[in-house]
Formats: structure tokens, C-alpha cells, sequence
């Protein structure tokens, strides 16, 4: 089979994915809610009754409304690559993964192409919430919005891949409040999103460890330092290497009897 | 062969749902699948489309086994499955165009087939409506239409005709027998709506996991002396009732 028809299939999950974003568009914006409440009652307020400050050493330390930036831009692509993965193997997109499932390419790259097809609409979503973030804090050079780019590309596809893992293999997560409470905001409350964690090594070192082995975490330094065109080489490094991981294992691990894809799920 | 199934067996927890199943299927041949609910005909389908992994036996598509199968051989399959897999937000020629990308097929030749297609199922007028604004009759030919858009060797429909009206069976059913005839399609049809046989069609008989028959239709009624394929079902299936 040439490379030709890789690429057609790559294309064709990718157009269908905007194809659906595009119907859907309303819901996405109303995606960024959430973030922007975070940033623009929540940042802000917090900010200006605690006087809480950002050290001065990390990137976007201006205030901690800049502070929070990417780690908010890190929640939107958590929110919609977790439900992307999870209506994979259930409700939703049932029809679809079964006619994903039955094409002639291999398993492992059709479920990479659709991870990454949800990928960039959840990029296009966190470069949305980054556009409407300049009207609270402007520091970030211009570059670094091209800078992040690959990085918002590789945390959707960690996170989506998670999602994918998650959704195969642990059935008591099958609807998305499950996910929400023992995934989503563990993975977001246990990482740098809200607070450095130079001041929670301080506090509390159970804490501190616990955010510093969240791949999140890594993530969301990773676009930080990119966003201000600065280079964490740990951050990177964690991200890439975690995405790599994690993206074989689900679709090299996906099995589609472990889901409801033809239906029914044995116990 | 196009489709050879060997000792095929298969168990939930708690359940067989197919034991030791073997048939092979004739090129250009209609081969109807009948079985009650619950009779294996859904978990043959996911094993034939490897939605389900197999636990013993082996199926050769092509002749290639699908323990190890190549893309070449998997591009011979055409699948219509019991419950709709359409996308109803997208239009009929998007739905198409999405999987003539899966199978790999060039925009050009997809573009070409895709009119093929519709103007074969009649649904030219329709190509661009948004699935869910169709009837269930012209959804399934629009499955159907999807199923035949990269020009499979073997087309495998789970219980196509579920919920459709009268008209829109005889129209599935001729279509698709057509289909065979001038095209040497061959047709795996699970069904348990007897009158979508035609006497030389083959039937297979699946009851509880088992294959008990595997004759032409006709000779199935008479070796059973009755009148219809109906009651030479139930002959065969109440005599090997528990």
C-alpha cells in the first residue's frame, strides 16, 4: 500500500473532525467559559485580595493573571481532549469508530490520525482562549504563540491518548463526571496551572512531589517557557517523552471488544 | 475463495456464542445468514470485521487469514452493520467522502465513485443532505452506497433491512442480489426475515452458536419437506432444541 494512502486517510479524519467542529462551533466557544471565568473573576480577584506573587525567575511572572494563561490554555485542551477520547469508545462516536475501525490501514495510525485530528481542534480552541487572554495580560511576545504550537499539539495528543486509555481499559470511568472527579481535576489541581510550585515545595513536599510526577505539570512549564520564547529543557523533555509513551500504548493497546463498539461490553 | 471461515468458536463469560463453525463462501454467490436473536450471527460479524479478536478458529478473507491480514485483502471487505454508522450532521456525499479517505482512495476516484454510487442507489437528488434529514430507506442506501464505494469482493450486511418498510426492503434486497449477478459480488446476508431468500440463494443456518445448515434454499425445503424456508427453519431449529 503506498504512502499515498496514508495520507489520504490522515486527511480525511482531519477534514471530518473540522467537518463536526464546525457544526458544532457554538458548543466549542461555550467551551471557553470555564477558562475565561478562571482568568477574568478568579485570576483577577485572587490576585488583588491576596496580593499573591509570581517569583521572579518564571516566565509571565508580570502578574498572576499572566501567570495562569497557560496553565488555563492547558485546561481547555484537558476538558476537550478527555471527552474527545471518552466519546471515542462510548455514546457519540460509536458508528464512526466502527467504520474507523474496519478500513484496510493499520489500527495504530488511524487512532494517532484521530487523536490528532481532535488534537488540533482542541489547538484551535486553546489559540482562541490565548487570543481573547491578550485583553487581560499582553506580555506574551507574539513568537511565542508559534513557539507553543507544537507544544498545545503534543499535550492534546497526551491527553487524548489518556483519554483513549482510560476509556479502554477501566469501565467505572464510562461517563465523563467519573472522569471529571478522578482524572481531570486531579491531573489539574496537582500541577503548576494554579500556583508555582516553588511556594508548595515549602508548604507541603507531599504535594510538591505529587505535582512534580504529573506529566501535566511538565506540559503545561513546557508551553509556559515557550509562550515567553524560554527554553525547560526538563519540561520538554517529560512532554515529548510521555506523549511518545503514552500515544503507542493506547493505540497499540486498544482492543475494541474492551468497548461498546460493536455494542455491548462483556463483563 | 472470498471468505472461508474454519472451526470459528467463540465465548462471553457465561456463554457460547459460537462453537466450532465452519462454511466457506462461493464467489458471486447471496448467501443468507438466518438466525434468531441471540442465534451468534452480530459476534461472527465483529470476528469477520476483527471489531472482536479471535479466540479459536481462523477466518481467510481472500485467502489471506485476518490473524496476519494484509491491507490489500482487508480492501476487499465492504461492511453494512446492523445499527446505522453514519454520521446524521454531515451530509450523504460527506459520510461518503470520509470513507472513501479511509480506504484510501484518491479524491479524484472518490469524487468519481461517490456519484457512481449515488446514482446507482438512486440518492443523486440527496447528496447533499445532512443524513439525519433522510428517511431510514435512504439512509440504508446511503450505507450501502458506502459499503460498495471502494468495489469490495465480499459485502457482509448485519440484518440491513431492520425497521424499514416494505418497500425499501424489496429495493435493499433486489439490489443487492443484482449485485451479485452482475457484478459476482459475493454476499454474506445475516437476516431472520425469511422472504429476503431467493430459492437459489444459499442459506445458512446458525442456531445457538451452531451452524446446522449450509445448502441452497430450495433444497433446504425440501429436505426438510416443507413449504417454506420459514418452516424448514423452525424444522431444523426446534429438532435440535435442547
Amino acid at each position: 500500500m503506498s504512502l499515498s494512502r496514508y495520507w489520504y486517510g490522515f486527511l480525511g479524519i482531519q477534514r471530518r473532525e473540522w467537518q463536526r467542529f464546525w457544526l458544532q462551533r457554538a458548543r466549542f466557544a461555550t467551551a471557553l467559559v470555564r477558562p475565561l471565568l478562571w482568568l477574568f473573576v478568579f485570576a483577577a480577584g485572587f490576585g488583588l485580595s491576596t496580593g499573591f506573587s509570581i517569583p521572579a525567575a518564571l516566565p509571565g511572572s508580570s502578574g498572576y493573571q499572566a501567570y495562569m494563561v497557560p496553565g488555563l490554555c492547558g485546561m481547555v485542551i484537558l476538558f476537550n481532549s478527555m471527552q474527545c477520547a471518552l466519546s471515542m469508545v462510548y455514546d457519540r462516536e460509536l458508528g464512526s469508530m466502527r467504520i474507523l475501525l474496519v478500513s484496510p490501514l493499520p489500527r495504530p495510525f488511524l487512532l494517532i490520525a484521530k487523536l490528532l485530528a481532535m488534537g488540533t481542534v482542541s489547538v484551535a480552541q486553546s489559540l482562541g482562549f490565548l487570543a481573547l487572554a491578550r485583553l487581560a495580560d499582553s506580555s506574551i511576545p507574539p513568537a511565542g504563540y508559534l513557539a507553543a504550537l507544537p507544544l498545545l499539539v503534543a499535550t492534546s495528543l497526551m491527553l487524548g491518548a489518556t483519554g483513549l486509555l482510560i476509556a479502554t481499559w477501566i469501565k467505572q470511568l464510562e461517563n465523563f463526571a467519573g472522569l471529571m472527579n478522578f482524572v481531570i481535576f486531579p491531573l489539574f489541581f496537582l500541577s503548576s496551572a494554579l500556583y508555582p510550585l516553588s511556594s508548595m515545595a515549602e508548604s507541603n513536599p507531599w504535594l510538591y512531589w505529587l505535582c512534580q510526577v504529573n506529566p501535566f505539570t511538565h506540559a503545561v512549564e513546557a508551553i509556559r517557557h515557550a509562550l515567553y520564547l524560554q527554553w525547560n529543557p526538563l519540561a520538554l523533555g517529560v512532554t515529548v517523552v510521555t506523549t511518545c509513551v503514552l500515544a503507542l500504548s493506547a493505540t497499540t493497546g486498544f482492543r475494541p471488544q474492551r468497548t461498546r463498539v460493536l455494542g455491548r461490553v462483556p463483563s | 475463495m472470498p471468505l472461508v471461515i474454519e472451526n470459528l468458536s467463540h465465548r462471553y463469560p457465561g456463554k457460547t456464542a459460537l462453537a466450532d463453525v465452519s462454511f466457506r463462501l462461493a464467489p458471486g454467490q447471496f448467501n443468507g445468514l438466518l438466525g434468531l436473536n441471540g442465534a451468534g450471527k452480530t459476534t461472527l460479524f465483529g470476528l469477520a470485521t476483527r471489531l472482536l479478536a479471535i479466540q479459536r478458529g481462523s477466518i481467510y478473507l481472500q485467502g489471506h487469514s485476518l490473524a496476519r491480514p494484509t491491507m490489500a485483502a482487508l480492501r476487499g471487505l465492504g461492511v453494512v452493520f446492523q445499527q446505522s454508522t453514519l454520521d446524521l450532521d454531515l451530509t450523504v456525499q460527506q459520510n461518503l467522502a470520509y470513507h472513501a479517505s479511509l480506504q484510501g482512495l484518491r479524491p479524484s476516484m472518490a469524487r468519481a465513485r461517490i456519484c457512481q454510487e449515488l446514482a446507482r442507489f438512486e440518492l443523486t437528488d440527496h447528496h447533499n443532505r445532512p443524513v439525519r434529514m433522510l428517511n431510514g430507506g435512504h439512509r440504508r442506501r446511503v450505507e450501502l452506497a458506502r459499503a460498495m464505494l471502494h468495489q469490495p469482493e465480499v459485502l457482509l450486511l448485519d440484518e440491513p433491512t431492520t425497521g424499514l418498510d416494505v418497500a425499501s426492503r424489496s429495493f435493499l434486497v433486489e439490489h443487492v442480489h443484482q449485485l451479485c449477478r452482475k457484478q459476482g459480488l459475493t454476499v454474506l446476508w445475516a437476516t431472520h426475515l425469511f422472504d429476503e431468500l431467493q430459492a437459489s440463494d444459499q442459506a445458512l443456518v446458525l442456531h445457538q452458536g451452531r451452524l446446522l445448515a449450509n445448502q441452497a434454499a430450495a433444497e433446504l425445503i425440501r429436505e426438510q419437506q416443507s413449504d417454506n424456508l420459514q418452516s424448514a427453519f423452525e424444522a431444523l431449529t426446534q429438532g435440535d432444541s435442547p
